[in-house]
């Protein structure tokens, strides 16, 4: 055994986070997060395939998908901008909380994190709720009520709205769990300076489900709205 | 054999169902593919008997619809997609690294787990009616028409596509984190850099795929429009999103082989492999260009000539970086000092099914030549030469390589040679009538055929009742081995390489000591001294 | 039905010596790297073979000239063929101008075939030797492909839009046709079979079976039945566009964009016709989606392309882009050769 690695072993041995395998708690916290990094990438290409199916038939039908799209109510979607950019703010301050060891303000703005990103599922269970009501939900044998004109392509569109909103509302409910997890894990004391990993990757992934709504959010309700309906 | 290995180092059910270490969860899979093996071929057995004759007359055109569509469904996703990563790679990334574990043990465990559940969900949809798709899923039959359990396999593939991603993830965290101290990257055995690549396809490609099943599912599951032409929308997109994946895919399969094949190469030459840094590159070449030419399977799906020109063209660049590869094994053997031991004679097999299989690629590269013998048995024959002939071929030289590191003991090496010639000759003869049936015009998927076609067909079922016998020997001697077989020593093959440098079998912690790298890979010391070196 | 030999199709089409002629260099190129690479793999083997269980193979690291040898090579060689591919898919994806038309409609698990002339046959083929014919097809469910082996061409095809493929066979006689896309149960039993006769043979053949009236007098009691003559009047004063002499012209859209009037804008237009609506017009057409077979479809497309010369309603004249006709036809409406 190398005497470095050794000494640098026992220095940290007594940590309690500290796995096996790695020599230090930097190195696996430089693994963990490049761990999470590239599950970003993945992420991005898996909504990456879906935003492929919209690309392309928003060039097939450009027509239908700016006056589909100018059927959602821009409100709703918009407050939920709005909070979904300040919970990433609070967990922004929640893993600065983590690095200089204050715990209480940790739980606090998880804390609101958490209620941000559930008034965010609350928003959207209303706007879901929109769609039944208008009839402008392509599927499970309701009734789809549409102008004749672009009767089948605003079908399309819509399929590609609740496919990327639903699972962009499942990566949320996915957040939330993470969050509670990260509560129990700094009410228990296992979240110090040294090791706040845990937090932090966990913050990339929430940012990054805000940034998955930012692309969205303009893709589905904004373009095209100007565009008044053709003939 | 060694007191202290992760063999003996607890022996509880409970210490194998929830160990962390990845030589056990390489052993787990092993047990998982060689068992979703036995039922892939179990349906190649069913499909290869109902085609002796030419009239439909064994099995219903329903059931026999459902068995190739589970032949294809088990050996791609159970059995080729994870077969050398989750195994060898499992076991050897850590060892050649010369670390403990991989990055993220309980994340190991846990693609274990997934791929287990994934599997059994898909084994679950043959008991609720079948699937009768084809493995590719092809909308709008699997959309609208089929009455198959669809979603209940489409969920079994998109979970495991989470284990194979996982383990991407979590292979190339390792490579990058937890090097040896003094095991530079152009130090890393080839074997390593295969399993980078292949790895890099897996995180870029399955989410892609995972998506796609999504799609298929809403449709399925919600009645959603998405590559349904009655509301407009396009079938061919689901093919262009299910190739993205499933083209590069196949390298998933072939790439860590070719990795085995250079390690088996230089262990049984006792020889540096010939441009070292050609082979290293040619795997990421491979794995990025691989990404760029899905379109080939679509040159009469009608997608405009211009873009089938681009995907043709690069489809015949992605085999130079193959043929750079073959040409470099071979000159690596040249004064090499070679054994003529069971890796290197399923190695010998791998280069010469595996040359056939990638220039018969060329074939369906060439575009005017596609449009006739696409969707035939030329098809067919093609992907099992470079499935099987390599990927399969290659896991079977690993297997064999490292089966004493693995074990600690040694299997019968006159039914090693043996197993490898009957796989060698049993293969031939399966699959290369099927070029020719192919050529002569006859499609894939076909139940009942034309009297023409007979031959070939007699000839394939004869090679694959062959084929089964020098598969199960392995099985057998191997197994017999565990108990039986000589203890193997540390390094019986006298080659050079950080898992050869521990105990076989390894402790838990593979190292007694921490390894520190010094030489490049293959850097053989001369003489050998002993059979330690 | 002749099969060929057990090596290859019937060779009965133009195209079918040259995709041979491609396919045997490749099984000889095949042949020469399998066994050279394998040769020397296992002569390697045999020759430096270990002697002494601790010796080593000699120090060698790799050699830039044969590197780059055995990889320009190979390249030149795949940029060979695929320029040698290229044109022969070339030759395949653009029919001749001049073609004799059969519409295929593929579905679970029959093949249809409409003639320009009427004949409509199931499972079954007629086309003449020595014309180009240019199949246009479309599937009524999922994904078929028409496979002529003899011919060495198949194309996907494809609900909701129209594909293409041509050949010009070369020999009568009977071949085999198959579906080459998986589509289901009885995948394997949509197969028929190409009945290629000498031109005498195929006028004969015609004229037996051409009772029912073209294609195009078909979409002509089709167009009528739908009431689409009271909008599309061929006086200007309808409220859709004229459709004389429409055929093969480029009409602006309402989006500002233009489009060639070809069988698959015809096609949208029926099943349609808001997606893309003339300049001019209000897009007040109901969607024949559901109201119109595909053969009706394919009707209705060959009656629009017969109405070219003069505007007036009794000058439905044949397109004459093929060879002048010369055979029986039946009176009420000129043949179409397209």
């Amino acid at each position: 055994m190398s005497n470095g690695a050794a000494v640098a072993h026992d220095a940290h041995a007594h940590h309690p986070a500290l796995a096996h395998h790695f020599e230090s708690l930097d190195a696996q916290k430089e693994a963990s997060v490049l761990g999470m990094w590239l599950f970003l990438v993945t992420e991005i290409l898996f909504f990456g395939g879906a935003l492929t199916a919209y690309m392309i038939y928003r060039t097939w039908y450009p027509d239908a998908f700016a006056v589909a799209s100018s059927e959602i109510a821009i409100l709703p979607g918009a407050i939920n901008t709005a909070v979904l950019i300040l919970s990433s703010l609070t967990m922004a301050l929640a893993v600065h909380a983590a690095q200089t060891g204050e715990r209480g303000k940790i739980l606090v703005f998880i804390a609101i994190t958490m209620v941000l990103g559930a008034a965010f599922l609350g928003i959207k269970a209303y706007e879901y709720h929109e769609k039944y009501v208008e009839g402008h939900i392509p599927g499970l044998g309701l009734p789809f009520r549409f102008e004749e004109e672009y009767y089948r392509p605003a079908q399309i569109f819509f399929s590609i709205y609740f496919v990327l909103t639903g699972l962009h509302a499942l990566h949320m409910i996915i957040g939330l769990g993470i969050m509670t997890w990260m509560l129990v894990l700094t009410r228990k004391g296992v979240i110090t300076p040294e090791y706040y990993a845990p937090i932090e990757i966990s913050g990339l992934y929430w940012h990054f489900v805000d940034i998955v709504w930012i692309f969205l959010f303009p893709l589905l309700y904004l373009i095209g709205r100007h565009v008044h309906h053709v003939g | 054999m060694p007191t202290n290995t992760y063999l003996n180092a607890a022996t509880t059910l409970k210490s194998w169902l929830l160990t962390r270490d990845h030589k056990r969860i390489a052993l787990m899979y092993i047990a998982g593919i060689t068992f979703f093996f036995g039922i892939g071929g179990f349906f190649a057995a069913l499909i290869r008997l109902e085609l002796v004759t030419p009239a439909g007359d064994l099995l219903t055109d329903e059931t026999y619809n459902k068995v190739f569509t589970m032949h294809g469904v088990m050996m791609v996703f159970f059995v080729l997609i994870p077969l050398i990563p989750a195994s060898l790679g499992n076991f050897l990334l850590p060892l050649m690294l010369g670390t403990k574990d991989v990055a993220f043990p309980k994340l190991n465990l846990l693609s274990f787990y997934v791929y287990l559940f994934g599997s059994l969900f898909t084994l679950y949809a043959i008991v609720a009616g079948g699937l009768d798709t084809g493995w590719t899923f092809y909308t709008p039959f699997s959309t609208v028409a089929s009455t198959s359990a669809v979603v209940p396999a489409a969920l079994g593939i998109f979970i495991n596509g989470f284990s194979s991603i996982l383990t991407g993830l979590n292979f190339m965290v390792t490579i990058h984190k937890m090097r040896a101290p003094g095991l530079t990257w152009f130090r890393l055995p080839l074997f390593v850099w295969a399993l980078y690549a292949t790895s890099l396809i897996q995180v870029l490609g399955t989410p892609v795929v995972a998506i796609t099943i999504v799609l298929v599912a809403a449709e399925r599951i919600f009645g959603f429009g998405l590559f349904n032409p009655a509301v407009g929308g396009d079938p061919v997109l689901f093919q262009h999103l299910f190739w993205f994946y499933s083209h590069p895919a196949v390298y998933i399969m072939i790439l860590p082989a070719m990795g085995v094949v250079s390690e088996v190469i230089a262990g049984m030459a006792r020889k540096q492999i010939f441009g070292y840094s050609f082979v290293a590159f040619s795997s990421l070449g491979i794995a990025i260009v691989g990404f760029l030419v899905w379109g080939h399977h679509m040159f009469v799906a009608g997608q405009s000539i211009y873009s089938a020109l681009v995907f043709s063209v690069l489809t015949f660049i992605v085999a130079i970086p193959s043929a750079v590869k073959v040409f470099n094994w071979t000159a690596t053997m040249y004064k090499g000092s070679i054994s003529w031991q069971t890796p290197m004679i399923y190695v010998a097999g791998f280069i010469g099914l595996f040359a056939i299989g990638g220039l018969t690629g060329l074939f369906l590269a060439a575009m005017g030549l596609d449009i006739h013998v696409t969707d035939t048995y030329f098809i067919v024959a093609h992907f099992h030469y470079v499935m099987v002939g390599g990927a399969i071929m290659g896991y079977m030289a690993g297997i064999h390589y490292w089966w004493p590191k693995i074990t600690g003991r040694m299997y019968n090496e006159f039914l090693g040679k043996v197993s490898a010639a009957i796989v060698f000759i049993g293969f031939n003869l399966t699959f290369f009538p099927q070029f020719i049936a192919g050529y002569a015009g006859m499609p894939r998927r076909y139940h009942a055929y034309a009297d023409a076609y007979q031959v070939w067909n007699v000839l394939s079922s004869a090679g694959a009742s062959i084929l089964a016998v020098g598969f199960t020997m392995p099985l057998l001697y191997l197994a017999w081995s565990l108990k039986n077989g000589e203890i193997a020593g540390d390094n019986p093959w006298g080659a050079v390489g950080l898992e050869w440098n521990t105990t076989s079998p390894p402790p838990t912690e593979n190292f007694h000591t921490q390894p520190i790298v010094t030489w490049d890979a293959y850097e053989y010391p001369t003489p050998v001294e002993g059979h330690v070196v | 039905m002749r099969s060929g030999t057990v090596f290859f199709p019937e060779v009965a089409s133009t195209m079918a010596a040259r995709v041979d002629q491609l396919y045997l260099f490749l099984v000889g190129l095949t042949a020469f790297f399998t066994i050279l690479i394998f040769t020397m793999f296992v002569v390697f083997m045999v020759k430096y073979r270990r002697r002494e269980p601790n010796s080593i193979g000699a120090r060698i690291h790799g050699g830039m000239i044969l590197e780059v040898t055995w990889s320009v090579i190979p390249l030149l060689i795949v940029l060979g063929l695929f320029v040698w591919s290229a044109q022969i898919f070339f030759a395949f994806a653009r029919p001749p101008a001049e073609t004799l038309n059969v519409y295929a409609v593929g579905k679970q698990w029959m093949w249809k075939f409409q003639h320009m002339d009427g004949q409509r046959e199931i499972n079954e083929l007629h086309v003449p030797v020595g014309r180009s014919v240019k199949m246009i097809m479309t599937s009524e469910d999922v994904l078929h492909d028409l496979f002529f082996p003899a011919f060495r061409v198949k194309a996907d095809v494809i609900p909701g839009r129209y594909t293409h493929m041509w050949f010009e066979a070369t020999k009568a006689g009977t071949y085999p046709l198959y579906c080459a896309e998986y589509c289901g149960t009885k995948h394997s039993g949509m197969i028929g079979q190409v009945v290629v006769m000498e031109p005498d043979d195929y006028q004969a053949w015609l004229t037996a079976g051409a009772q029912e009236g073209s294609l195009a007098s078909a979409g002509e009691k089709l167009f009528q039945d739908l009431a689409c003559n009271t909008c599309h009047r061929p006086d200007a004063q309808g409220r859709g566009p004229v459709l004389h002499n429409i055929y093969g012209k480029t009409v602006a859209l309402q989006s500002g964009e233009n489009v060639v009037v070809d069988e698959a804008y015809i096609r949208e237009s029926i099943l349609r016709p808001a997606a893309k609506v003339s300049a001019g017009f209000q897009p007040t057409m109901p969607s024949f989606q559901g109201l119109v077979s595909e053969e009706g479809v394919m009707e209705l497309i060959e009656y629009v392309k017969s109405l070219q010369g003069p505007t007036a309603n009794q000058a439905v004249r044949p397109t004459t882009s093929g060879p002048a006709p010369n055979e029986n036809t039946p009176s009420q409406a000129p043949p179409t050769r397209n």
